[in-house]
């Protein structure tokens, strides 16, 4: 007894210190700065997105083999984790040498605040002035300074289906105007069927923008945006009164858990519609194994033909970046033709720049980059990820929303999105 | 057994022993069932092929066994797996040994105010941590430790401490007075009761602390996320990370899921027969 | 001088923690609290005092942050009921079932105690797939199987109910994880009464649910008062099931979620501080009468 006793108590001791030896052996590796490395926040940590970027670190590798790539992508719900990882650890002073943004507004609390480095002279130096589209461009410069690196396109104004639910159902082709897909959408209900699949709250926030932009017009839309469209005007009051009823023929009482579950129903002609970006190419050919044309099809969000509501991934340059050399080195290659080859097709998305080598973009992203680099196509922004209201604005807006799906009070959401504007801009 | 039990009210049962001992086992089955069930579903799908995976047809199971979720998710896996094992042992062990010496002291060795300062220890279980990620992780930055396992191991045993001191003072305050006044008689100090008097007879109530910590600290995402850097990630977030992109492998989540319990399940089995003891000698008990 | 040698060094062991944990909790809260009564925004928390703005926001009703907090509240209170109240019975149940011995005891011990080990991220995941509401070829889930076994009537809309039970639902997998847990509570307080204490009441003629109800049901009070701690603190704080089960969905958004949102995503650092406060204050609504009510049942006997 009184030995098994002992042996315990020096089991636990012993315990306890190789335990405090292995902790402080941890710690002397990872807190001593390196002059050759770059700490890269991202949150492309999924199957193809990981791919893209490992190719852009792979391309680093060989023209800068002196850097050492340090990848701290997290992942969650469109980069929720990543933003409150990033506000914590800028709010703490200490930021990674290069972080993942949406392009636009989403930056710009982070340059009211002092967070991140005017970008301008890379662009001087790169020449990407002209190689970058003007409307994008435009979209990210404020007050003359641009701060951000976008490195792909995606496409946010599409409406996804499978050509045999279509066949099937008699529909001759998917609508043009969503008064169009409220008459299809009574018909498909009375089949028994959904008009259109949703997801969880971004994906409601998702077709919410584009019904407004296909109900308001580009302009107007871009004018909710900066003021100069009136959330509480008749029109607007009209259209959201119409994604009510467009909601009402979806699926939304039982909606998917993800995007993809809401596919899923598409694909498996439980529902007819979803409208969701570009990232479905990939899912719809990769994972589900369909084929472009046959097996699945993509038209432009009804009523919003010629338009490309967009968004961009794009890279920053803390203020105080430990290795900023490093930094500039990454950023120059997120800029370049070869990383934004090397990245976009395995992402499954354009490149931002013009001069893209159009060969390697097939199937669907051959479409979208001849829509993107049409100079006839008109530009506009998305609001869910990120493009055209700042962090504050859009969580306002999460809750605003998330109230006028449950009780259908246009004019209060409307009053409610102004409001916050004024408070936020 | 005196023979009026047996003639008692023993009888009645004996009728009824065996429709409800039938009962008994129908029920204790039907509760395993439920708790079953969704092992079941993270198995199968863990088991699919990609092709196959739907949420509509859950329940089917794999037309054709495929390793390929648990192939591509290791690499993405091993390297969380070794930091949550260099992070969740310690952690359990320190925190452990620490809550004893408060328990023993709150317990058995009072000082004044001992009271009060039980609660306020006790407090502490409570906070929301999102709460104090912030100055938490400013602390951490100015004390050089974030980005490395170490800070993340003291995180944990401080916010762990509540709950450990809890568990011990209350393991203590159930076993008798007589033996600390006689190792006092005996002239021995604190430090040698603890060591020779209380802890010989608390391996239960280490189980039941360092089962609470090992889960809970294995388990973290939050803390885990903020604190270290790449190397040093627990395995949570290699789960989250696979979890949480656009496109949701979920083969993969459901393979990754399943082996990032398994350790803390070792645990459980290791420690499982005196985590039984240590909560009936009294841990825990309020 | 004499006390001071006989208590200080318990004193001493004790004050390293007390040390830590004054800094980390106490200090901690108490930077929350005076973020609480300002208006900081962006990360460099930058804002001006307000004294009660953040909290008047909150309570205010006509705007939506007030509406949002509302539902919240209502949610985390309908959550912490079933949660506790569920996973209390079927521990207890569980445990009933286990008390006199049966056969496979540590198998089903095991089976009811593993679900703890899961982390909330995985759990998530499954039960989002086992409560999906699909009908018609959608149907699936547990709804699935209780359409398969005939019992179609229980089948509902989980968390996606329109009825404000929603959060409810997600009562389900917490309860599923931790009821295990208490189930071992139980079992351990049921088998820490001494046997002979139950021998002279069954000699006394009573039958085992007698038994049951008055010898052992008065020593669980214990027992039932740490469980309900330990559950309610969990059920406070729970945060990442929910934000994996379904993100952003009103219907089941709690304080700790929308503090989450507004602070992470939004930058408003004064209100998220706010709503931490105020969960703090409802954390301590219910712990200070638990902490009262042992120590004062501690000091009689």
């Amino acid at each position: 007894m009184r030995r098994s006793r002992r042996a315990f108590l020096a089991l636990t001791v012993a315990g306890a210190l190789v335990a405090t030896s292995a902790c402080s052996k941890d710690s002397g590796g990872s807190n001593e700065p390196k002059v050759d490395k770059v700490e890269v926040m991202s949150w492309w940590v999924g199957p193809g997105e990981a791919d893209g970027l490992n190719a852009m670190i792979a391309l680093l590798k060989t023209q800068h083999p002196e850097i050492t790539f340090e990848n701290s992508g997290v992942a969650g719900g469109a980069g929720t984790n990543a933003k409150a990882q990033l506000a914590t650890r800028l709010a703490a002073n200490n930021p990674p040498d290069s972080y993942q943004r949406h392009a636009g507004q989403e930056i710009a609390t982070d340059i009211k605040n002092g967070d991140v480095e005017d970008l301008t002279y890379l662009y001087q130096r790169n020449g990407w002035n002209t190689l970058f589209p003007k409307g994008l461009i435009d979209t990210i410069t404020s007050n003359g300074k641009i701060y951000s690196v976008p490195v792909n396109i995606h496409r946010s104004n599409l409406m996804w289906f499978i050509p045999k639910t279509l066949t099937d159902l008699g529909i001759a082709a998917p609508p043009k105007t969503w008064d169009e897909f409220l008459v299809q959408a009574a018909a498909i209900k009375a089949k028994g069927k959904t008009a259109i699949s949703i997801g969880p709250a971004w994906t409601q926030k998702h077709l919410l923008e584009n019904v407004l932009l296909g109900e308001l017009g580009v302009d107007k839309y871009t004018g909710l945006w900066n003021g100069k469209t009136d959330w509480t005007g008749a029109d607007v009051t009209a259209a959201l009164q119409k994604y009510t009823k467009i909601i009402s023929y979806s699926d939304i009482a039982s909606a998917g858990a993800d995007w993809q579950p809401a596919m899923d129903r598409v694909i498996e002609g439980a529902a007819v519609y979803n409208v969701m970006g570009d990232w479905a190419a990939a899912y719809l050919k990769g994972d589900k194994k369909l084929t472009y044309k046959d097996g699945w099809n993509v038209v432009n969000s009804p009523g919003t033909d010629g338009v490309y509501n967009f968004l961009s991934d794009s890279f920053t340059l803390p203020v105080g970046a430990p290795h900023k050399a490093a930094a500039e080195i990454w950023l120059t290659l997120c800029g370049s033709k070869e990383g934004q080859d090397a990245f976009n097709p395995l992402k499954g998305s354009i490149p931002a720049r013009t001069d893209a080598d159009k060969s390697k973009y097939t199937g669907y992203l051959a479409t979208a980059l001849t829509d993107w680099t049409n100079p006839s196509t008109k530009v506009v922004g998305s609001l869910t990820h990120g493009v055209v209201a700042n962090d504050a604005w859009n969580a306002e807006i999460d809750t605003a929303l998330g109230l006028f799906v449950k009780n259908g009070d246009a004019a209060a959401f409307g009053t409610a999105v102004k409001t916050s504007y004024e408070k936020n801009k | 057994m005196t023979t009026r039990t047996a003639t008692g009210p023993v009888r009645i049962e004996s009728r009824w022993a065996r429709p409800l001992q039938v009962g008994r086992y129908l029920l204790l089955f039907a509760f395993a069932c439920f708790f079953l069930m969704p092992v079941y579903v993270l198995v199968v799908t863990a088991l699919k092929d990609p092709v196959q995976v739907s949420v509509s047809r859950m329940w089917e199971l794999p037309q054709s066994l495929s390793l390929n979720g648990f192939r591509e998710v290791w690499p993405k896996l091993r390297p969380g797996l070794v930091n949550s094992v260099l992070l969740a042992v310690p952690v359990s062990i320190i925190s452990s040994v620490l809550g004893a010496a408060n328990g023993f002291v709150l317990s058995k060795w009072r000082f004044p105010g001992a009271d009060i300062v039980f609660p306020l220890i006790l407090f502490g279980m409570f906070i929301p941590y999102q709460a104090i990620l912030i100055p938490m992780v400013r602390t951490m930055r100015d004390l050089g430790m974030q980005g490395g396992l170490d800070g993340l191991i003291l995180v944990h045993v401080i916010y762990g401490l509540p709950i450990t001191t809890l568990i011990f003072r209350s393991y203590f305050a159930g076993i008798s007075d007589e033996l600390i006044d006689a190792a006092k008689v005996d002239g021995a100090g604190m430090l040698r009761t603890l060591a020779y008097v209380a802890l010989p007879i608390a391996p239960p109530a280490f189980a039941v602390a360092m089962i609470w910590q090992f889960t809970s600290s294995w388990n973290d995402f939050l803390f885990g996320v903020m604190l270290t850097s790449k190397e040093n990630w627990p395995v949570t977030v290699a789960l989250n990370n696979i979890a949480g992109g656009q496109q949701v492998p979920f083969h993969e989540v459901m393979a990754s899921g399943l082996l990032a319990c398994l350790p803390t399940l070792l645990v459980y089995v290791v420690l499982g027969r005196f985590f039984m003891r240590g909560l009936m000698a009294g841990a825990l008990k309020g | 001088m004499r006390q001071i040698r006989q208590w200080g060094p318990g004193l001493l062991l004790v004050a390293p923690s007390l040390i830590v944990l004054g800094i980390f909790v106490y200090g901690f809260m108490g930077w929350t609290a005076n973020l609480s009564f300002t208006s900081a925004r962006g990360r460099n928390l930058t804002g001006d005092y307000v004294g009660f703005d953040n909290y008047r926001e909150l309570a205010d009703e006509r705007g939506v942050t007030g509406q949002r907090f509302g539902i919240d509240t209502q949610n985390v209170l309908i959550f912490t009921a079933v949660f506790v109240a569920g996973s209390l019975i079927a521990g207890l149940v569980m445990a009933l079932l286990l008390d006199r011995g049966v056969r496979g005891e540590s198998f089903f011990r095991s089976v009811f105690i593993f679900p703890m080990a899961i982390s909330f991220i995985a759990i998530a995941i499954v039960w989002r797939w086992l409560l999906s509401n699909g009908t018609g070829t959608q149907l699936t889930g547990l709804n699935k199987l209780f359409s398969a076994s005939g019992l179609g009537f229980l089948a509902n809309d989980w968390f996606k109910s329109d009825s404000g039970w929603a959060i409810a639902a997600v009562a389900l997998p917490a309860g599923w994880a931790l009821s295990g847990y208490v189930m071992a509570l139980f079992l351990a307080g049921i088998r820490g009464v001494p046997d002979d204490l139950r021998e002279a009441a069954r000699v006394d003629g009573a039958r085992e649910p007698q038994v049951l109800w008055h010898v052992v049901r008065p020593m669980l009070l214990p027992v039932t008062m740490s469980a309900l701690v330990i559950l309610a603190h969990i059920s406070l704080k729970t945060f990442d099931l929910i934000y994996a089960m379904d993100l952003k969905s009103l219907k089941i958004d709690t304080p700790a979620l929308f503090m989450w949102f507004t602070t992470f995503e939004g930058g408003f650092y004064g209100r998220g501080a706010a709503i931490a406060m105020l969960l703090l204050a409802g954390v301590a609504v219910v712990i200070i009468p638990y902490i009262w009510y042992s120590v004062r049942a501690e000091r009689r006997s």
